[in-house]
């Protein structure tokens, strides 16, 4: 493969970093390092400057205060802009998907967003939380995916982006589509991490990340979390009955 | 007290002691619960009316509420009796029913759950309020934690500062609440997890931190020279005036001296000498179970709760380096059903000892220790985790309903 060290950048922990959204550093980490490929993760803080020379870049879910803070940060800062143009890979999670959109909603007023993503996100009607689960776009290639949301926001797919699962339990950007994919971003509300309970969508990210596909990376043991997602996606059909 | 009480407070009081002791009768549970139900349904105000002319503190935080109250309790003892919820029923139902059935107490120690602060400083007047710590906890149903610490802050303020806080100098969300008020005696606790505070709380700027201290670059907030402290050698907590009181123990960790150099400093503000309170915390051998040494075909467990990601931390904190670990995750509405959090725990100091997992989410947990590289065998139940380890010294964490489980299979052990 082309990249001998991947280098993962996760970003502003001390603002977006509330339900175990480390989990997808570490979970990347792990399954490029048991392929033999070498990881270096990077933590940035928000008041450090953004790496350009980045493999992969990942964001994570936060209070709203915080959320509008992260928000102006990346705009003074513009590197993850860069970064969405030249290709790389990014992960957004929750708060962090809102804000690559145009506009969001914190603290009771809109923001601007940073526009890498052609999305919109408001106020829903009430906050969504539990477990989520839905089909993802089949291009993707990931199958089924499973997740815990936990959100107030709502959010609108423009033209420029594909959802990345229909909705088959819980809320997501509406209740029919979640999350939304466009060129090598991807955003969700899926924490649980998202990455843990989805190994492939993982695989897919680290393959745009070290520029193959994700057939060609060597199979992992996924005993456990195939068991993982077994028992979520069997506990919905359970509480659907 | 309840010499004062009106007639319908007295019926309430006797209907609430009526319905808890028929659940005790019909196994459904201690009855804290439903008896302070049926005697606020019959006077709404009976807290209230319960609490008045007693000397009051109530505890709260989200860690280590229900140690720090019982060594509060133990230390209050010294100088009269002693109301307090110990069985871990920390709302106001809870709090209703241990003043009912303690009607000669003049001391309350009242363990009080975080969201119902507010509620508690209106009902039953404290003395003195100690506030411990606040960090992430049982997200998809509570608040989020800055919200949390902005509520408390709110509540202070409101309440008229009638109160005297004893507060963690060592948590800035403790801080930025209790500094509201004018009389705070701070106590150096510690804080073992300090995600929840890389910012600060009144203005959103970077905290700084140097070893213990810690300030916020933009608006000054910054940790207040603590009275009370855990001495850096030995077990002893050091007072106000620099003298050392000798801890000797039975509780383990760094975070139980911590709740313990509370719970002088409370009793002190109640007039009890911390040289006569402090041997009485080493007679604490367990609370509610937590700790508690149970033995089975020749293993001996102990048994740790720990709800969340500081909980957690800490009890590996705690734990012996070498005998197996048994971990137990449920997820049950108690528990919070979200289990995202253990990707906040650092499992890798578990590595090469023997690890099993069991409870209702033993997979979410096997997923984890598989991404931080610690060997583990996942089984269905304690039984089968007591099995799977050879005879001699066992710690077990458990978080809510799993520790309650545990402690089913050993009798309920206190």
């Amino acid at each position: 493969m082309a990249i001998s060290t991947l280098r993962i950048v996760w970003l502003y922990p001390d603002l977006l970093s509330t339900y175990g959204d480390r989990g997808n550093l570490l979970v990347l980490a792990h399954r490029a390092r048991a392929r033999g490929i070498d990881v270096e993760p990077m933590q940035i803080r928000s008041d450090q400057h953004i790496p350009h020379t980045a493999d992969m870049y990942l964001i994570g879910g936060g209070e709203d205060g915080p959320q509008a803070v992260a928000a102006d940060r990346l705009l003074q800062d513009g590197a993850l802009s860069r970064a969405a143009e030249a290709g790389k890979p990014i992960l957004a999670i929750c708060a962090g998907y809102q804000l690559l959109g145009s506009s969001f909603y914190a603290n009771g007023r809109a923001y601007e967003g940073l526009n890498i993503l052609d999305l919109r996100s408001d106020r829903g009607p009430s906050r969504a939380v539990g477990e989520i689960a839905g089909d993802a776009h089949p291009q993707l290639g990931i199958g089924p995916i499973t997740g815990f949301e936990n959100h107030g926001g709502r959010t609108h797919l423009g033209e420029a982006v594909q959802p990345l699962a229909r909705v088959t339990a819980g809320v997501g950007n509406d209740g029919a589509t979640e999350g939304a994919w466009a060129g090598h971003v991807i955003g969700t509300y899926m924490h649980g991490p998202g990455l843990a309970r989805n190994p492939k969508l993982a695989d897919l990210l680290l393959a745009w990340a070290v520029g193959t596909d994700p057939a060609q990376l060597p199979p992992l043991d996924d005993t456990w979390p195939e068991r993982l997602r077994f028992e979520r996606f069997q506990a919905l059909q359970a509480a659907a009955q | 007290m309840s010499a004062n009480l009106t007639p319908r407070a007295k019926f309430a009081t006797t209907l609430l002691r009526t319905a808890a002791a028929l659940s005790r009768a019909t196994g459904r549970g201690d009855g804290s619960v439903i008896g302070g139900r049926v005697g606020l349904i019959v006077e709404p105000r009976l807290l209230e009316l319960l609490a008045e002319g007693r000397h009051v503190v109530l505890i709260s935080g989200t860690n280590g509420k229900t140690t720090t109250t019982r060594f509060t309790t133990a230390a209050l003892e010294a100088i009269g009796k002693v109301a307090t919820n110990s069985f871990g029923a920390n709302m106001p139902t809870g709090h209703t029913t241990a003043l009912a059935k303690a009607p000669k107490a003049e001391y309350a120690a009242l363990e009080c759950d975080e969201h119902y602060l507010g509620q508690l400083l209106d009902a039953a007047n404290p003395k003195v309020v100690a506030l411990l710590n606040l960090s992430r906890d049982q997200l998809d149903r509570a608040m989020e934690v800055t919200a949390l610490a902005a509520k408390w802050r709110q509540t202070l303020q409101a309440s008229g500062a009638q109160s005297t806080i004893v507060a963690n100098a060592d948590d800035p969300l403790i801080v930025w609440a209790a500094s509201v008020c004018p009389r705070v005696v701070w106590v150096a606790a510690g804080q073992s997890w300090t995600a929840d505070s890389a910012i600060c709380p009144n203005c959103g700027a970077h905290l700084d931190r140097f070893g213990e201290f810690w300030r916020c670059t933009n608006c000054g907030l910054n940790r207040p020279s603590p009275q009370w402290s855990v001495a850096h050698q030995g077990e002893a907590v050091v007072g106000p005036d620099g003298r050392r009181y000798d801890l000797n123990l039975q509780l383990p960790g760094r975070v139980n001296r911590a709740n313990a150099a509370t719970a002088l400093a409370v009793a002190s503000l109640f007039g009890v000498d911390p040289a006569q309170a402090a041997p009485r915390l080493s007679e604490v051998a367990s609370v509610a179970g937590r700790y508690a040494k149970v033995e089975r075909d020749g293993r001996h467990l102990r048994l740790l709760l720990a709800k969340n990601p500081a909980g957690w931390l800490e009890s590996f904190d705690m734990i012996d380096p070498v005998p197996p670990v048994v971990l137990s995750l449920n997820a049950r509405e108690v528990d919070g059903f979200d289990t995202s959090w253990i990707y906040d725990v650092d499992f890798t100091s578990l590595a090469g000892r023997k690890v099993v997992v069991t409870g209702d989410r033993r997979t979410d947990l096997a997923v984890r220790l598989e991404v931080d590289g610690v060997d583990f065998l996942v089984v269905d139940d304690i039984r089968a985790a007591i099995a799977a380890v050879p005879p001699g010294p066992v710690e077990v964490v458990a978080n809510y309903t799993a520790f309650q489980d545990i402690r089913a299979e050993f009798n309920r052990v206190n």
